[in-house]
Protein backbone atom coordinates (compact mmCIF):
# COMPACT_ATOMS: atom_id res chain seq x y z
CA UNK A 1 0.00 0.00 0.00
CA UNK A 2 1.55 3.38 -1.01
CA UNK A 3 1.19 6.45 1.37
CA UNK A 4 -2.04 8.11 1.12
CA UNK A 5 -2.60 11.00 -1.02
CA UNK A 6 -5.37 13.54 0.36
CA UNK A 7 -5.09 15.94 -2.45
CA UNK A 8 -8.17 14.29 -3.79
CA UNK A 9 -10.00 15.69 -0.48
CA UNK A 10 -8.59 18.32 -0.45
CA UNK A 11 -9.97 19.05 -3.75
CA UNK A 12 -13.32 17.80 -2.73
CA UNK A 13 -13.30 20.32 0.19
CA UNK A 14 -12.12 23.49 -2.30
CA UNK A 15 -14.49 22.99 -4.58
CA UNK A 16 -17.68 22.35 -2.04
CA UNK A 17 -16.49 25.34 0.08
CA UNK A 18 -16.45 27.47 -3.13
CA UNK A 19 -19.81 25.98 -4.07
CA UNK A 20 -21.66 26.91 -0.98
CA UNK A 21 -20.06 29.75 -0.94
CA UNK A 22 -21.60 31.32 -4.05
CA UNK A 23 -24.80 28.60 -3.87
CA UNK A 24 -25.58 30.79 -0.92
CA UNK A 25 -25.57 34.25 -2.04
CA UNK A 26 -27.79 32.94 -5.50
CA UNK A 27 -29.83 31.04 -3.86
CA UNK A 28 -30.89 34.15 -0.90
CA UNK A 29 -32.50 36.04 -3.19
CA UNK A 30 -34.04 32.95 -5.00
CA UNK A 31 -35.73 31.07 -1.99
CA UNK A 32 -36.75 34.32 -0.51
CA UNK A 33 -38.72 35.32 -3.57
CA UNK A 34 -39.85 31.98 -4.06
CA UNK A 35 -41.36 31.60 -0.08
CA UNK A 36 -42.49 35.48 -0.67
CA UNK A 37 -44.35 35.74 -4.06
CA UNK A 38 -47.82 34.87 -5.20
CA UNK A 39 -47.06 35.01 -8.94
CA UNK A 40 -48.54 32.42 -10.97
CA UNK A 41 -44.82 31.30 -12.53
CA UNK A 42 -43.51 30.21 -8.96
CA UNK A 43 -44.28 26.43 -9.91
CA UNK A 44 -42.42 26.51 -12.90
CA UNK A 45 -39.59 28.21 -11.01
CA UNK A 46 -39.90 25.83 -8.23
CA UNK A 47 -39.46 23.10 -11.45
CA UNK A 48 -36.58 24.35 -12.98
CA UNK A 49 -34.70 25.15 -9.50
CA UNK A 50 -35.53 21.20 -8.25
CA UNK A 51 -34.57 19.39 -11.88
CA UNK A 52 -30.84 18.71 -10.87
CA UNK A 53 -32.51 16.31 -8.04
CA UNK A 54 -34.09 14.36 -10.42
CA UNK A 55 -32.08 14.51 -13.39
CA UNK A 56 -29.39 11.77 -14.19
CA UNK A 57 -25.88 13.41 -13.63
CA UNK A 58 -24.98 12.20 -16.95
CA UNK A 59 -27.70 14.22 -18.66
CA UNK A 60 -26.93 17.50 -16.32
CA UNK A 61 -23.34 16.48 -17.00
CA UNK A 62 -23.78 16.85 -20.54
CA UNK A 63 -26.08 19.55 -21.11
CA UNK A 64 -23.06 21.79 -19.18
CA UNK A 65 -20.55 20.15 -20.89
CA UNK A 66 -22.40 20.84 -24.47
CA UNK A 67 -23.38 24.52 -23.44
CA UNK A 68 -19.16 25.57 -21.39
CA UNK A 69 -17.03 23.71 -24.44
CA UNK A 70 -14.94 25.76 -27.02
CA UNK A 71 -17.77 24.75 -29.75
CA UNK A 72 -20.26 26.85 -27.65
CA UNK A 73 -21.14 30.40 -27.39
CA UNK A 74 -20.70 30.62 -23.95
CA UNK A 75 -17.65 28.31 -23.83
CA UNK A 76 -16.17 30.43 -27.35
CA UNK A 77 -17.31 33.82 -25.60
CA UNK A 78 -15.13 33.22 -22.51
CA UNK A 79 -12.44 31.48 -24.13
CA UNK A 80 -12.20 34.15 -26.62
CA UNK A 81 -12.74 37.30 -24.33
CA UNK A 82 -11.04 36.51 -20.87
CA UNK A 83 -8.67 33.51 -21.84
CA UNK A 84 -10.57 31.16 -19.97
CA UNK A 85 -11.74 27.57 -20.93
CA UNK A 86 -14.33 26.08 -18.78
CA UNK A 87 -14.32 22.72 -18.97
CA UNK A 88 -11.83 20.15 -17.97
CA UNK A 89 -10.72 22.62 -15.06
CA UNK A 90 -11.63 23.53 -11.91
CA UNK A 91 -13.35 26.20 -12.81
CA UNK A 92 -15.73 24.36 -15.29
CA UNK A 93 -16.21 21.98 -12.09
CA UNK A 94 -17.02 25.17 -9.92
CA UNK A 95 -20.09 26.24 -12.41
CA UNK A 96 -20.97 22.63 -12.88
CA UNK A 97 -21.93 22.15 -8.95
CA UNK A 98 -23.34 25.14 -8.63
CA UNK A 99 -25.87 23.82 -11.48
CA UNK A 100 -25.66 20.38 -9.77
CA UNK A 101 -26.29 21.54 -5.68
CA UNK A 102 -28.35 24.55 -6.45
CA UNK A 103 -31.79 23.01 -5.24
CA UNK A 104 -30.18 21.59 -1.84
CA UNK A 105 -29.37 25.17 -1.10
CA UNK A 106 -32.32 27.02 -1.90
CA UNK A 107 -35.18 24.24 -0.66
CA UNK A 108 -34.20 24.38 2.96
CA UNK A 109 -33.71 27.99 2.67
CA UNK A 110 -37.50 28.47 1.07
CA UNK A 111 -39.23 26.39 3.70
CA UNK A 112 -37.63 27.72 6.23
CA UNK A 113 -38.66 31.23 5.11
CA UNK A 114 -42.33 29.53 4.63
CA UNK A 115 -42.43 28.50 8.29
CA UNK A 116 -41.58 32.09 9.60
CA UNK A 117 -44.73 33.99 10.92
CA UNK A 118 -45.50 36.62 8.00
CA UNK A 119 -47.04 38.84 11.16
CA UNK A 120 -43.55 39.23 12.07
CA UNK A 121 -41.95 40.08 8.64
CA UNK A 122 -45.01 42.57 8.49
CA UNK A 123 -43.88 43.95 11.59
CA UNK A 124 -40.66 44.40 10.63
CA UNK A 125 -42.29 46.29 7.34
CA UNK A 126 -44.25 48.68 9.70
CA UNK A 127 -41.23 49.67 11.96
CA UNK A 128 -40.13 51.15 8.73
CA UNK A 129 -37.68 48.35 7.61
CA UNK A 130 -36.52 47.48 3.96
CA UNK A 131 -37.29 44.26 2.33
CA UNK A 132 -33.51 43.16 2.46
CA UNK A 133 -32.99 44.70 6.41
CA UNK A 134 -36.72 42.27 6.89
CA UNK A 135 -33.91 39.55 5.51
CA UNK A 136 -30.72 40.08 7.08
CA UNK A 137 -32.05 40.98 10.55
CA UNK A 138 -35.45 39.45 10.94
CA UNK A 139 -35.92 36.29 8.32
CA UNK A 140 -32.34 34.35 7.80
CA UNK A 141 -31.84 35.02 12.10
CA UNK A 142 -35.05 33.02 12.82
CA UNK A 143 -34.41 30.08 10.50
CA UNK A 144 -30.87 29.36 11.34
CA UNK A 145 -31.59 25.52 11.69
CA UNK A 146 -32.90 25.50 8.30
CA UNK A 147 -29.64 28.18 7.38
CA UNK A 148 -27.44 25.25 8.60
CA UNK A 149 -28.85 22.29 6.90
CA UNK A 150 -29.16 24.09 3.71
CA UNK A 151 -25.21 25.32 4.42
CA UNK A 152 -24.17 21.69 5.13
CA UNK A 153 -26.11 19.56 2.95
CA UNK A 154 -25.27 21.79 -0.09
CA UNK A 155 -21.37 21.50 1.10
CA UNK A 156 -21.96 17.28 1.74
CA UNK A 157 -23.65 16.92 -1.28
CA UNK A 158 -21.18 18.36 -3.68
CA UNK A 159 -18.53 16.74 -1.73
CA UNK A 160 -20.35 13.54 -2.47
CA UNK A 161 -20.92 14.05 -6.74
CA UNK A 162 -19.78 12.28 -9.01
CA UNK A 163 -21.24 11.91 -12.42
CA UNK A 164 -21.03 15.57 -13.44
CA UNK A 165 -17.79 16.36 -11.61
CA UNK A 166 -16.77 13.22 -14.14
CA UNK A 167 -18.41 14.64 -16.87
CA UNK A 168 -17.63 18.06 -16.89
CA UNK A 169 -14.26 17.65 -15.23
CA UNK A 170 -12.77 14.86 -16.46
CA UNK A 171 -9.53 13.22 -13.99
CA UNK A 172 -6.83 15.70 -13.73
CA UNK A 173 -4.37 15.24 -10.95
CA UNK A 174 -4.69 17.95 -8.37
CA UNK A 175 -7.86 19.74 -11.00
CA UNK A 176 -10.13 18.27 -11.21
CA UNK A 177 -9.42 14.87 -9.56
CA UNK A 178 -11.72 14.70 -6.36
CA UNK A 179 -12.28 12.05 -4.08
CA UNK A 180 -15.37 10.68 -5.56
CA UNK A 181 -13.36 10.43 -8.55
CA UNK A 182 -10.30 8.64 -7.22
CA UNK A 183 -12.33 5.69 -6.05
CA UNK A 184 -13.96 5.14 -9.08
CA UNK A 185 -10.51 4.96 -10.59
CA UNK A 186 -8.81 2.75 -7.64
CA UNK A 187 -11.95 0.18 -8.06
CA UNK A 188 -10.92 0.62 -12.18
CA UNK A 189 -7.43 -0.91 -11.54
CA UNK A 190 -8.61 -2.90 -8.65
CA UNK A 191 -6.64 -1.70 -6.02
CA UNK A 192 -9.60 -2.27 -3.93
CA UNK A 193 -7.28 -1.55 -0.22
CA UNK A 194 -7.22 2.24 -1.23
CA UNK A 195 -10.60 2.24 -2.31
CA UNK A 196 -11.59 0.73 1.21
CA UNK A 197 -9.50 3.62 3.02
CA UNK A 198 -11.50 6.39 1.02
CA UNK A 199 -14.79 4.89 0.48
CA UNK A 200 -14.27 4.32 4.22
CA UNK A 201 -13.40 8.33 4.92
CA UNK A 202 -16.47 9.54 3.10
CA UNK A 203 -18.55 7.60 5.34
CA UNK A 204 -17.68 8.53 8.10
CA UNK A 205 -16.92 12.30 7.12
CA UNK A 206 -20.81 12.13 5.64
CA UNK A 207 -21.85 10.51 8.85
CA UNK A 208 -20.40 13.09 10.81
CA UNK A 209 -21.75 15.85 9.21
CA UNK A 210 -25.38 14.60 9.07
CA UNK A 211 -25.13 13.98 12.28
CA UNK A 212 -23.89 17.56 13.52
CA UNK A 213 -27.17 18.63 11.33
CA UNK A 214 -29.04 17.05 13.31
CA UNK A 215 -28.14 17.41 16.77
CA UNK A 216 -27.79 21.11 16.26
CA UNK A 217 -31.55 21.22 15.15
CA UNK A 218 -32.70 18.73 18.15
CA UNK A 219 -30.70 21.49 20.32
CA UNK A 220 -31.78 24.96 18.47
CA UNK A 221 -35.62 23.67 18.44
CA UNK A 222 -34.75 22.87 22.58
CA UNK A 223 -33.56 26.58 22.89
CA UNK A 224 -36.58 28.59 21.06
CA UNK A 225 -39.42 25.73 22.26
CA UNK A 226 -39.85 24.30 19.48
CA UNK A 227 -41.01 20.82 19.92
CA UNK B 1 -57.83 63.72 10.93
CA UNK B 2 -58.28 60.35 9.08
CA UNK B 3 -60.17 59.86 5.77
CA UNK B 4 -60.82 56.80 4.86
CA UNK B 5 -62.62 55.39 1.89
CA UNK B 6 -61.84 52.40 0.31
CA UNK B 7 -62.93 49.26 -1.73
CA UNK B 8 -61.80 46.09 -1.70
CA UNK B 9 -63.44 43.05 -3.10
CA UNK B 10 -62.72 40.08 -0.26
CA UNK B 11 -63.15 35.75 -0.65
CA UNK B 12 -64.89 35.13 2.23
CA UNK B 13 -66.44 31.86 3.65
CA UNK B 14 -69.65 32.43 2.25
CA UNK B 15 -67.98 33.70 -1.45
CA UNK B 16 -67.91 37.12 -2.87
CA UNK B 17 -67.87 40.06 0.01
CA UNK B 18 -67.66 44.08 -0.77
CA UNK B 19 -65.89 45.40 1.63
CA UNK B 20 -66.79 49.03 1.35
CA UNK B 21 -66.20 51.57 4.48
CA UNK B 22 -66.66 55.32 4.36
CA UNK B 23 -64.93 56.87 7.54
CA UNK B 24 -63.28 60.11 9.14
CA UNK B 25 -61.85 59.84 12.27
CA UNK B 26 -60.83 62.71 14.25
CA UNK B 27 -57.14 62.99 15.65
CA UNK B 28 -56.36 61.38 18.84
CA UNK B 29 -59.86 59.31 18.97
CA UNK B 30 -59.95 55.76 20.36
CA UNK B 31 -61.70 53.93 17.98
CA UNK B 32 -63.38 50.40 18.14
CA UNK B 33 -63.96 48.31 15.24
CA UNK B 34 -66.29 45.26 15.85
CA UNK B 35 -67.95 42.81 13.95
CA UNK B 36 -68.85 39.02 13.31
CA UNK B 37 -65.52 36.85 12.14
CA UNK B 38 -64.96 37.77 8.35
CA UNK B 39 -66.86 41.04 8.69
CA UNK B 40 -63.45 42.47 7.43
CA UNK B 41 -62.31 44.36 10.19
CA UNK B 42 -58.41 42.53 10.35
CA UNK B 43 -58.31 43.32 6.29
CA UNK B 44 -59.57 47.15 6.63
CA UNK B 45 -56.82 47.27 9.45
CA UNK B 46 -53.99 45.64 7.03
CA UNK B 47 -55.28 48.34 4.76
CA UNK B 48 -54.63 51.07 6.85
CA UNK B 49 -51.45 49.79 7.23
CA UNK B 50 -50.41 48.99 3.76
CA UNK B 51 -50.12 45.80 3.90
CA UNK B 52 -52.69 44.97 2.01
CA UNK B 53 -53.77 46.44 -1.88
CA UNK B 54 -57.31 48.39 -2.02
CA UNK B 55 -59.16 50.84 -4.18
CA UNK B 56 -59.94 53.94 -2.36
CA UNK B 57 -58.54 56.82 -0.98
CA UNK B 58 -56.72 57.44 2.81
CA UNK B 59 -55.61 60.23 4.06
CA UNK B 60 -53.97 60.96 7.13
CA UNK B 61 -52.90 64.26 8.36
CA UNK B 62 -52.85 66.37 5.66
CA UNK B 63 -50.59 62.83 3.62
CA UNK B 64 -52.04 60.60 1.26
CA UNK B 65 -51.31 57.18 1.97
CA UNK B 66 -54.00 55.98 -0.89
CA UNK B 67 -54.93 57.34 -3.72
CA UNK B 68 -55.30 56.05 -7.55
CA UNK B 69 -52.22 57.01 -8.41
CA UNK B 70 -50.04 56.26 -5.17
CA UNK B 71 -49.97 53.63 -2.39
CA UNK B 72 -47.18 54.62 0.64
CA UNK B 73 -45.19 51.29 0.87
CA UNK B 74 -45.93 50.43 5.17
CA UNK B 75 -42.40 51.43 5.82
CA UNK B 76 -43.15 55.13 4.93
CA UNK B 77 -46.91 55.92 6.66
CA UNK B 78 -45.15 55.77 10.43
CA UNK B 79 -47.85 54.47 11.97
CA UNK B 80 -47.72 51.39 14.98
CA UNK B 81 -49.09 48.05 14.69
CA UNK B 82 -50.12 45.15 16.91
CA UNK B 83 -50.78 42.02 16.23
CA UNK B 84 -53.04 39.72 17.94
CA UNK B 85 -50.38 36.79 17.87
CA UNK B 86 -47.62 39.26 19.48
CA UNK B 87 -45.09 38.96 16.38
CA UNK B 88 -42.23 39.87 18.43
CA UNK B 89 -38.80 38.97 16.56
CA UNK B 90 -38.31 35.87 18.09
CA UNK B 91 -34.06 36.58 17.57
CA UNK B 92 -34.17 39.37 19.51
CA UNK B 93 -34.14 39.80 23.76
CA UNK B 94 -37.04 42.63 24.82
CA UNK B 95 -35.17 45.58 24.15
CA UNK B 96 -33.67 44.52 21.08
CA UNK B 97 -37.07 44.47 19.36
CA UNK B 98 -37.94 47.99 20.89
CA UNK B 99 -34.82 49.33 19.57
CA UNK B 100 -34.89 47.63 16.04
CA UNK B 101 -37.79 50.07 15.17
CA UNK B 102 -36.02 52.65 16.30
CA UNK B 103 -32.69 53.53 18.14
CA UNK B 104 -34.03 55.22 20.87
CA UNK B 105 -32.86 53.94 24.06
CA UNK B 106 -34.11 56.69 26.55
CA UNK B 107 -37.95 56.09 24.69
CA UNK B 108 -37.20 52.29 24.97
CA UNK B 109 -36.61 52.33 28.34
CA UNK B 110 -39.47 54.72 29.35
CA UNK B 111 -41.62 52.41 27.85
CA UNK B 112 -40.12 49.83 29.40
CA UNK B 113 -41.00 51.13 32.59
CA UNK B 114 -44.33 52.59 32.30
CA UNK B 115 -45.59 48.76 31.01
CA UNK B 116 -43.25 47.31 34.08
CA UNK B 117 -41.06 45.48 31.74
CA UNK B 118 -37.69 46.64 32.74
CA UNK B 119 -36.28 43.56 34.54
CA UNK B 120 -37.24 41.64 31.03
CA UNK B 121 -35.70 43.66 29.34
CA UNK B 122 -32.52 41.43 28.20
CA UNK B 123 -34.81 38.25 27.83
CA UNK B 124 -35.93 36.53 24.70
CA UNK B 125 -39.81 36.38 23.18
CA UNK B 126 -39.94 32.92 23.82
CA UNK B 127 -39.44 33.30 27.75
CA UNK B 128 -41.84 35.40 28.19
CA UNK B 129 -45.94 34.96 29.17
CA UNK B 130 -48.27 35.85 26.34
CA UNK B 131 -49.67 39.25 28.17
CA UNK B 132 -45.35 40.04 28.72
CA UNK B 133 -45.39 39.42 25.34
CA UNK B 134 -48.32 41.60 24.03
CA UNK B 135 -46.81 44.18 26.13
CA UNK B 136 -43.69 44.30 24.80
CA UNK B 137 -45.76 44.65 21.55
CA UNK B 138 -47.25 47.29 22.47
CA UNK B 139 -44.15 49.17 23.24
CA UNK B 140 -42.66 48.25 20.06
CA UNK B 141 -45.74 50.15 18.34
CA UNK B 142 -44.99 53.13 20.36
CA UNK B 143 -40.86 53.36 19.34
CA UNK B 144 -41.71 55.36 16.38
CA UNK B 145 -43.97 58.06 17.90
CA UNK B 146 -46.73 56.85 15.63
CA UNK B 147 -49.34 59.23 15.51
CA UNK B 148 -51.68 56.02 14.09
CA UNK B 149 -52.03 53.11 16.35
CA UNK B 150 -53.83 49.84 14.56
CA UNK B 151 -54.65 46.89 17.09
CA UNK B 152 -56.04 44.04 15.92
CA UNK B 153 -57.78 42.31 18.23
CA UNK B 154 -54.66 43.16 20.69
CA UNK B 155 -56.23 41.05 23.79
CA UNK B 156 -57.75 38.37 22.62
CA UNK B 157 -55.59 35.47 23.57
CA UNK B 158 -55.06 37.13 27.44
CA UNK B 159 -56.72 35.89 30.38
CA UNK B 160 -59.01 38.50 32.03
CA UNK B 161 -56.80 39.75 34.64
CA UNK B 162 -54.05 40.48 32.51
CA UNK B 163 -56.38 42.11 29.95
CA UNK B 164 -57.35 44.46 32.64
CA UNK B 165 -53.80 45.46 32.96
CA UNK B 166 -53.12 45.99 29.39
CA UNK B 167 -56.47 47.72 28.76
CA UNK B 168 -54.91 50.15 30.99
CA UNK B 169 -51.01 50.47 29.78
CA UNK B 170 -52.68 50.73 26.28
CA UNK B 171 -54.76 53.87 27.75
CA UNK B 172 -52.14 55.49 29.70
CA UNK B 173 -49.79 55.58 26.18
CA UNK B 174 -52.86 56.64 23.89
CA UNK B 175 -53.42 59.12 26.18
CA UNK B 176 -49.41 60.29 26.59
CA UNK B 177 -48.84 59.80 22.75
CA UNK B 178 -51.65 61.42 21.46
CA UNK B 179 -51.92 58.75 19.27
CA UNK B 180 -55.45 57.74 17.11
CA UNK B 181 -56.05 54.65 17.65
CA UNK B 182 -57.77 51.93 15.41
CA UNK B 183 -58.71 48.62 17.88
CA UNK B 184 -60.12 45.66 16.18
CA UNK B 185 -62.08 43.56 19.68
CA UNK B 186 -65.05 41.71 20.31
CA UNK B 187 -64.86 42.22 23.83
CA UNK B 188 -67.94 44.72 25.55
CA UNK B 189 -66.14 45.89 28.19
CA UNK B 190 -63.01 46.18 26.54
CA UNK B 191 -64.81 48.69 24.33
CA UNK B 192 -66.33 50.33 26.71
CA UNK B 193 -62.94 50.94 28.83
CA UNK B 194 -61.33 52.03 25.83
CA UNK B 195 -63.00 53.54 23.31
CA UNK B 196 -64.72 56.55 22.66
CA UNK B 197 -66.54 55.78 19.27
CA UNK B 198 -67.36 51.86 18.22
CA UNK B 199 -67.93 51.29 14.45
CA UNK B 200 -69.39 47.98 13.50
CA UNK B 201 -68.94 46.12 10.17
CA UNK B 202 -71.12 43.80 8.89
CA UNK B 203 -70.12 41.96 5.56
CA UNK B 204 -67.72 44.50 4.84
CA UNK B 205 -70.50 47.73 5.33
CA UNK B 206 -70.79 49.87 8.00
CA UNK B 207 -73.69 49.25 10.11
CA UNK B 208 -73.53 51.01 13.14
CA UNK B 209 -71.31 54.13 14.26
CA UNK B 210 -71.79 55.54 17.56
CA UNK B 211 -70.50 55.72 21.14
CA UNK B 212 -69.92 52.56 23.43
CA UNK B 213 -72.79 53.20 25.15
CA UNK B 214 -75.38 53.64 22.30
CA UNK B 215 -73.86 50.07 20.60
CA UNK B 216 -73.11 48.32 23.77
CA UNK B 217 -75.82 49.10 26.06
CA UNK B 218 -78.73 46.38 24.69
CA UNK B 219 -81.69 47.79 26.43
CA UNK B 220 -85.19 49.06 24.87
CA UNK B 221 -87.85 51.10 26.30
CA UNK B 222 -88.95 50.97 29.81
CA UNK B 223 -86.20 47.82 30.32
CA UNK B 224 -83.62 48.24 33.03
CA UNK B 225 -81.41 45.64 32.61
CA UNK B 226 -80.68 43.47 29.87
CA UNK B 227 -78.46 40.41 28.76
CA UNK B 228 -78.23 38.60 25.91
CA UNK B 229 -77.68 34.54 25.99
CA UNK B 230 -78.27 31.13 24.08
CA UNK B 231 -81.25 29.13 25.15
CA UNK B 232 -80.19 25.91 25.81
CA UNK B 233 -83.43 23.63 27.00
CA UNK B 234 -87.12 24.64 28.64
CA UNK B 235 -88.23 22.37 31.36
CA UNK B 236 -92.08 21.86 32.84
CA UNK B 237 -92.19 21.38 36.52
CA UNK B 238 -95.31 21.18 38.04
CA UNK B 239 -97.39 24.10 36.01
CA UNK B 240 -95.09 26.11 35.12
CA UNK B 241 -92.14 26.29 32.81
CA UNK B 242 -88.39 27.12 33.12
CA UNK B 243 -86.15 28.51 30.47
CA UNK B 244 -82.66 27.85 30.53
CA UNK B 245 -80.00 30.15 29.51
CA UNK B 246 -76.53 30.45 29.06
CA UNK B 247 -75.02 34.27 29.15
CA UNK B 248 -71.30 34.35 29.00
CA UNK B 249 -70.13 31.81 31.44
CA UNK B 250 -72.90 31.70 33.16
CA UNK B 251 -76.29 29.66 33.08
CA UNK B 252 -79.38 31.04 34.15
CA UNK B 253 -83.44 30.08 35.03
CA UNK B 254 -86.09 32.21 34.12
CA UNK B 255 -90.09 31.38 34.33
CA UNK B 256 -92.18 31.80 31.85
CA UNK B 257 -95.57 30.22 30.86
CA UNK B 258 -97.38 28.11 28.72
CA UNK B 259 -98.10 30.30 25.93
CA UNK B 260 -94.61 31.45 25.52
CA UNK B 261 -92.91 27.97 25.39
CA UNK B 262 -94.25 27.74 22.12
CA UNK B 263 -92.74 30.80 20.81
CA UNK B 264 -89.13 29.99 21.77
CA UNK B 265 -86.58 27.52 20.19
CA UNK B 266 -83.99 25.58 22.04
CA UNK B 267 -80.78 26.99 20.59
CA UNK B 268 -82.07 30.56 20.10
CA UNK B 269 -80.65 33.75 20.83
CA UNK B 270 -82.60 35.50 23.52
CA UNK B 271 -82.75 38.47 25.72
CA UNK B 272 -83.32 38.11 29.33
CA UNK B 273 -84.27 41.57 30.66
CA UNK B 274 -86.32 43.19 33.80
CA UNK B 275 -88.46 45.70 33.92
CA UNK B 276 -90.13 46.48 37.35
CA UNK B 277 -87.04 45.46 39.60
CA UNK B 278 -83.91 47.29 39.96
CA UNK B 279 -81.00 44.22 39.91
CA UNK B 280 -78.64 44.90 42.91
CA UNK B 281 -74.59 44.64 42.87
CA UNK B 282 -72.74 43.23 45.75
CA UNK B 283 -69.35 42.29 45.65
CA UNK B 284 -68.08 38.43 45.43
Amino acid sequence: MSELDFAPFLLSFKLAGITTFILFLIALPVSWWLSQTRCKCKPFVEAVVSLPIVLPPSVLGFYILYALSYNSPIGAFFDETFGIKLVFNFTGLVIASCFYSFPFMVQPLQSGFETLNKNMLEASYIAGKSKFQTLAFVALPNIKPALITALIITFAHTVGEFGVVLMVGGSIEGETKVASVAIYEFVEIMDYTNAHIYSAIMLALSFIVLLGVYLFNLHHNKRIGVA
Amino acid sequence: MLNIEIQKTLQGSIGTMELDVKLSIQEHDFVAISGASGSGKTTLLRILAGLEEAQGEIEVGGEIWLSKKTALAPQKRGLGFVFQDYALFANMSVEENLLFAAKDKTLAKHLLQITELEELAHRLPNTLSGGQKQRVSLCRAFMRRPKVLLMDEPLSALDPLMRTKLQHDILTLHKEFGTTTIMVSHDPSEIYRLANRVIELHQGKIIQDASPKEVLLKTQGSQKFSLTGELLEILKTDVIYIAIVAIGQQIVEVVIDEEEVLRFEVGERVQVSTKAFSPSLSKI
